[in-house]
């Protein structure tokens, strides 16, 4: 059993309130993903299950047992830092045992863990060597390591790629996932990355201010956004947010009033596409191209639709010729309706 | 182009010139000076210096007031240092710890270094006095009989070390504080997640981290050590018969009461050489066994 659950938790610091009432639940063996920009408190929530900083108000339980007053090593949960928080002065092999040195497991077990977590996030033959003497990414699979031959059931991890390029933390989340499903582990893993949460995670939370703006799965909240926060935050480049008004026949694009109208809409609402939902074509919406950026397998276009900014994805190279003028078109689908002040999604 | 590099090397003596200056009038031509003199006789207006080589070496081996000096010192190292070292730890990890007024807390621990060594040793003075002195009248409300602790050969050293000891120790403070304000927070939470305690994580954590502050401070301790001479002026005058002199309390008296200048050179040769095999010895002793990052 290794559930995690937290239950209207509050945490501030004098009059700050950094946690406005969060309650979730992780479940047993789940990948859950606490995504947000910096300061939304996903890091305090991590660090509020591990019990390195006391809940205000509101409690945690850890596999049904209410943990709020325990100390961090009473939860029997394993950390990954941002940092790695690898011991200098020690080598690879005392850093991984650090912990079962420190509960007193017999050496001949220990020797036995030792090899087979070595073997299993690849650190075998670098055990003598000391954290200076590793690349990033060696120490990152060390804190890893340390993580997992604690054999606990619950693994936080914090941002614990941010420090790595590029190419590594690809292979890194590869691994890292596939740690988590071989062992049966429930991870909560803190990012501000999206790719990150969207790749790994079985269940992302999405937390701004404090607050959790939207839970569900990586699909659900790339397909249906609860908030323009939320529908901001997900896809690269980020969806496309257009200003409505009251048109003849329901809502019509502020600055291009003449064209695509949405039944039941106007005024005080705003709609949200994707690029990657818009096409050139015959019909639909005139724009005015104005720059691209090519990325390989496709192109980030800007557009200038009346008197608002689009920004669409087309496949391939695409040139733009200055001031070229086509047309654009979404479907009904893809059409996300926001209420424009409070940001929230409005059901058609 | 020669006359480039001939600039260049102007250019680099220039810089080096000021700081040169003041190490070679003050540092090594007094330490040669030094060595040479301990080979001579002390020269009068009557009778100039002789070479007599190592002839006031003979003399010192010989001299019991050296050996006790010698003997004086070792204990006033062996009572000082790792006591000031271990309070000097203790200090900063309290100090470093989140506790209601650290600040002030810190200054008050700093307070005995910043004080000019004459004020203490006056103010430790009156601690000692016997009868009237502080420690004797708390002694008399327990029923004890006074005690003249500077004038008694046996308590006169032990007197003297806890006077250092009270001063060092919030000096070493300083550097243990700075060194532990490097350490990250993430070591000591990722340790007590492992559930390690306190005293286990200083043990094997903290204090191997702390390695290259403690030699430093050692280094500073044993030089210190054989350094001291202001509060003897004041407290003891290396009195009685001797009992609390060390060794360049020795050397100020034999050149500049007894004007000996031949045998406080030898003296002052033997302190150099004594520093210089510790230093040494301390690098690479313990070199091996730190870890710098």
């Amino acid at each position: 059993m290794s559930t995690i659950e937290l239950k209207a938790v509050k945490k501030s610091w004098g009059n700050t309130l950094a946690l406005k009432d969060v309650s979730f639940i992780a479940p047993e063996g789940d990948f859950l993903v606490l995504l947000g920009p910096s300061g939304c408190g996903k890091s305090t929530t991590l660090r509020l299950i591990a019990g390195l900083e006391t809940v205000t108000a509101g409690r945690i339980l850890i596999a049904g047992e209410d943990v709020t007053a325990k100390s961090p090593s009473e939860r029997h949960i394993s950390m990954v830092f941002q940092s790695y928080a690898l011991f200098p002065h020690l080598n690879v092999a005392e850093n991984i045992a650090f912990g079962l040195k420190v509960r007193k497991v017999p050496v001949d077990e220990r020797k036995t863990r030792l090899g087979r977590v070595a073997e299993l996030v690849g650190l075998a033959g670098l055990m003598d060597r000391k954290p200076a003497q590793l690349s990033g990414g060696q120490r990152q699979r060390v804190a890893l390591a340390r993580a997992i031959v604690a054999e606990n059931h619950i693994c936080l991890m914090d941002e614990p790629l941010s420090n790595l390029d590029a190419q590594l933390r690809h292979e890194m989340r590869v691994e890292i996932r596939d740690l988590q499903k071989r062992l049966g582990m429930t991870v909560v893993y803190v990012t501000h990355d999206q790719t990150e949460a969207m790749s790994m995670a079985d269940k992302v939370i999405l937390m701004r201010d404090g607050k959790i703006e939207q839970e569900g799965t990586p699909d659900e909240l790339y397909s249906t956004p609860a908030t323009t926060f939320v529908a901001r935050f997900i896809g690269n480049p980020p969806m496309n947010v257009l200003t409505l008004t009251d048109g003849p026949d329901g809502g019509v694009l502020e600055g291009a009033e003449s064209y695509l109208s949405w039944k039941q809409c106007g005024a005080g609402q705003v709609i949200g596409v994707r690029p990657e939902d818009i096409d050139v074509s015959e019909t639909g919406v005139p724009a005015e191209l104005i720059s691209a950026d090519y990325l390989g397998a496709d192109s980030i276009v800007t557009a200038r639709m009346g008197s608002q900014s689009v920004v669409v994805r087309m496949p391939g190279r695409f040139q733009v010729r200055d001031g070229e003028r086509v047309n654009l078109k979404w479907s009904n689908e893809a059409t996300h309706i926001f209420d424009a002040k409070t940001g929230h999604r409005v059901e058609p | 182009m020669p006359s480039q590099n001939v600039r260049v090397h102007v250019y680099g003596w220039l810089l080096l010139m000021p700081a040169a200056i003041l190490l070679i009038a003050f540092t090594h031509f007094p330490t040669v000076a030094t060595l040479v003199q301990s080979l001579f006789t002390t020269g009068t207006a009557t009778r100039p210096a002789a070479f007599v080589g190592a002839e006031n070496y003979q003399i010192m081996l010989e001299d019991d007031v050296f050996w006790q000096v010698v003997q004086n010192n070792i204990w006033y190292a062996v009572g000082t240092i790792p006591v000031s070292i271990a309070i000097a730890i203790l200090m900063a990890v309290w100090v470093n710890a989140r506790l209601p007024a650290r600040g002030l807390v810190r200054m008050a621990y700093f307070t005995p270094t910043v004080l000019p060594m004459i004020a203490v040793a006056n103010i430790w003075l009156f601690f000692y006095t016997p009868d009237i002195g502080l420690i004797d009248q708390v002694v008399s409300l327990f029923g004890g009989g006074s005690h003249n602790w500077l004038g008694d050969p046996d308590t006169v050293l032990g007197c003297i070390i806890v006077i250092t000891i009270w001063k060092e120790a919030g000096f070493f403070m300083i550097f243990y504080l700075a060194a532990l304000q490097s350490l990250p927070p993430e070591l000591e939470e990722a340790a007590h997640l492992e559930g390690a305690s306190r005293w286990y994580y200083f043990r094997r954590v903290t204090f191997p981290l702390l390695m290259p502050t403690t030699l430093f401070v050692l280094i500073n301790a044993v030089i210190n050590s054989f350094k001291l001479v202001d509060q003897l002026f004041i407290l003891t005058k290396g009195g009685p018969d001797n009992a609390s002199s060390l060794l360049l309390y020795y050397i100020y008296e034999v050149a500049f009461s007894f004007f000996d200048e031949a045998y406080a050179a030898t003296l002052t040769v033997v302190l150099l050489a004594v520093l210089a095999v510790i230093s040494v010895g301390q690098f690479l002793l313990l070199d091996k066994r730190i870890h710098y990052r």
